[in-house]
């Protein structure tokens, strides 16, 4: 542990006060506001005179509004801010010929690379706290309800579902500034597998869907069964990708009406038609449904940093 | 130059696959004394400080360091030895004295103490004046003075120092010579000091030791080598002579 704080306080320093942290946090608040505020004055306007139901306050962040939801957001940008704050953390101290500075105090040299992991998350979690808080206060003026224990709980495991999944992009960038020397090749190869991730993955899906179980030669529509082992594959390979893993667990453990993690193709409108005739589902249920992505995602981000912790240890320590 | 040796290496051997860095290095140095380490680029020198250090395991041999193995207790290794790198790095956002205080802190050294000692060696170094300044802003002979004074921030008992004047002024080089030569006589510090440019070395180094392709060729005051090699008197030789000497057998 000899000299993790240290760093820590170093690194947080750094992080805080960095341009480019203060400029992806302003966005993130940006859009955050702009898609509450949205959502929250949708809501207001098309229940006015109705009761408002139970559950609607999560509505602030599932809601789609006109553009997309904040959910969905996050879990398309949510990468970005983990690539941001570790893309250069390991190869900057390289190329400044710090890190040999570094290791030769008495501090031991796996704290280096905690202590940025550390810094990383902290800085997270704050970003997230900060944006959900403003969002919550926001959304609690705009609609008039005040969220419940089951709410608060649904966006405390949303909370930290978040930071574990930006926690594994930060844990893919912090791997790149460790294996390569250049910051520019390590945040191209961060960015590279971020939109791999994003877009090919479910394109790859329909392909390999396709080919896996192929509309038979003459008929023009394909038979249910077919339909049925496409969506499957489609859904397997879709999950292979961490944004996909964290918008299904994350929309799920939101929206309590929700009793799969399967797609369900319900506006939000139609979910409040049929509140009337289903009950939500209790929060520790959901969590049973989301506990695979959730153990998922936390099995990601740990063999992550796992690796990226293996070959730092191992690296020659020389002055370049 | 009596006193305990303070680093003792016998049989050190560090082999990269097939490539021999350091082959078979026996070495003793005493406390207090100024060593220097003398070999063209690639000789070795750096992969054995990182040795002595513990940054590096050595593939065979023994290395003590003021008593410790360095594979073994590296933390308290680290404890006791500075170590300028070639080429010293700084963070370049932060000012002369948030280095230095960070280096403290990675010592474990509680900042009211620190911070008096900061000041001390800032003005050791000559660059009290321009402490507050990013150290970005620093020229080449600068860093290196400020690269002294964070080394000597944790109080070592032996420092390394590898190629300390290279890429300096005349006047900076002769002001680095001289800070590093009251370390040894004003603190009692070992100083351990690698280097090429061997005009400069001549002029602090009680012992020297000469090491060509990881072999160490020399050892011992640079009277009694040139008396060996050159067979002439105090006064007319200089190191460069007797080091060519020794360049060509090789």
């Amino acid at each position: 542990m000899s000299g993790i704080f240290t760093i820590l306080r170093k690194e947080l320093e750094d992080h805080f006060s960095s341009t480019r942290f203060l400029l992806i946090s302003a966005l993130i608040v940006m859009v955050g506001v702009i898609i509450a505020s949205m959502v929250g004055m949708g809501i207001q306007e098309e229940l006015k005179g109705s009761t408002k139901p139970t559950l609607i306050f999560l509505f602030l962040f599932t809601s789609t509004g006109k553009l997309f939801s904040f959910v969905q957001f996050i879990g398309f940008f949510g990468p970005l801010i983990g690539i941001i704050l570790g893309f250069d953390s390991i190869n900057r101290e390289r190329i400044s010929r710090t890190l040999s500075k570094l290791v030769s105090q008495p501090i031991y040299r796996d704290s280096i690379i905690n202590a940025k992991f550390l810094a990383g998350i902290v800085t997270i979690t704050v970003v997230l706290v900060g944006i959900i808080l403003i969002i919550s206060g926001l959304g609690i003026r705009l609609i008039g309800v005040v969220p419940g224990s089951e709410e608060v709980g649904r966006l405390g495991i949303y909370l930290i579902i978040s930071i574990l999944y930006i926690s594994f992009w930060l844990g893919v960038s912090i791997l790149f500034s460790v294996i390569f020397r250049s910051t520019a090749t390590s945040a191209l190869a961060s960015l590279a597998l971020w939109i791999f991730f994003s877009f090919f993955v479910s394109l790859g899906a329909n392909v390999l869907s396709d080919m896996v179980a192929p509309t038979p030669v003459g008929q023009t529509r394909p038979s249910p069964e077919t339909i049925m082992k496409q969506a499957q594959v489609q859904r397997i390979v879709s999950l292979c990708s961490p944004v996909n893993l964290y918008t299904e667990a994350t929309s799920t453990i939101l929206n309590p009406m929700r009793q799969t993690t399967k797609l369900v193709f319900v506006g939000p409108m139609e979910q409040l038609s049929m509140m009337r005739f289903q009950n939500p589902l209790p929060l520790l249920q959901s969590l049973f449904i989301v506990l695979p992505h959730l153990i998922s995602i936390i099995a990601i981000t740990l063999v992550c940093f796992g690796v990226c912790y293996y070959i730092f240890m191992r690296q020659e320590i020389r002055t370049v | 130059m009596e006193g305990r040796f303070i680093i003792e290496t016998e049989g050190l051997t560090k082999k990269y696959n097939s490539y021999t860095a350091v082959n078979n290095l026996t070495l003793r140095i005493r406390e207090g004394e100024v060593f220097g380490f003398l070999g063209p680029n690639g000789a070795g020198k750096t992969t054995t400080l990182l040795m002595f250090l513990g940054l590096t395991e050595p593939t065979s041999g023994k290395v003590r360091v003021s008593g410790l193995d360095p594979t073994r207790e590296p933390l308290r290794i680290k404890e006791k030895v500075g170590y300028l790198p070639e080429n010293v790095g700084f963070y370049d956002d932060m000012d002369a004295r948030q280095n230095l205080r960070y280096v403290a802190r990675l010592n474990r050294i509680p900042d009211e103490i620190s911070s008096r000692r900061i000041d001390e060696l800032l003005k050791m170094v000559g660059l009290f004046e321009e402490a507050g300044k990013k150290v970005g802003t620093y020229s080449k002979g600068m860093r290196q003075r400020l690269g002294i004074a964070e080394v000597l921030v944790k109080e070592p008992s032996i420092v390394f120092l590898d190629e300390p004047t290279i890429g300096l002024d005349p006047d900076g080089t002769n002001r680095m010579l001289e800070l590093i030569q009251s370390l040894s006589r004003e603190k009692n510090i070992t100083v351990f000091l690698s280097s090429h440019l061997l005009e400069q070395v001549q002029k602090i180094c009680d012992r020297v030791g000469i090491m060509i392709k990881g072999n160490l060729v020399a050892i011992g005051p640079i009277d009694e080598l040139a008396q060996k090699k050159l067979g002439v008197e105090k006064g007319h030789y200089t190191l460069e002579e007797i080091y060519m000497k020794y360049f060509k057998e090789v």
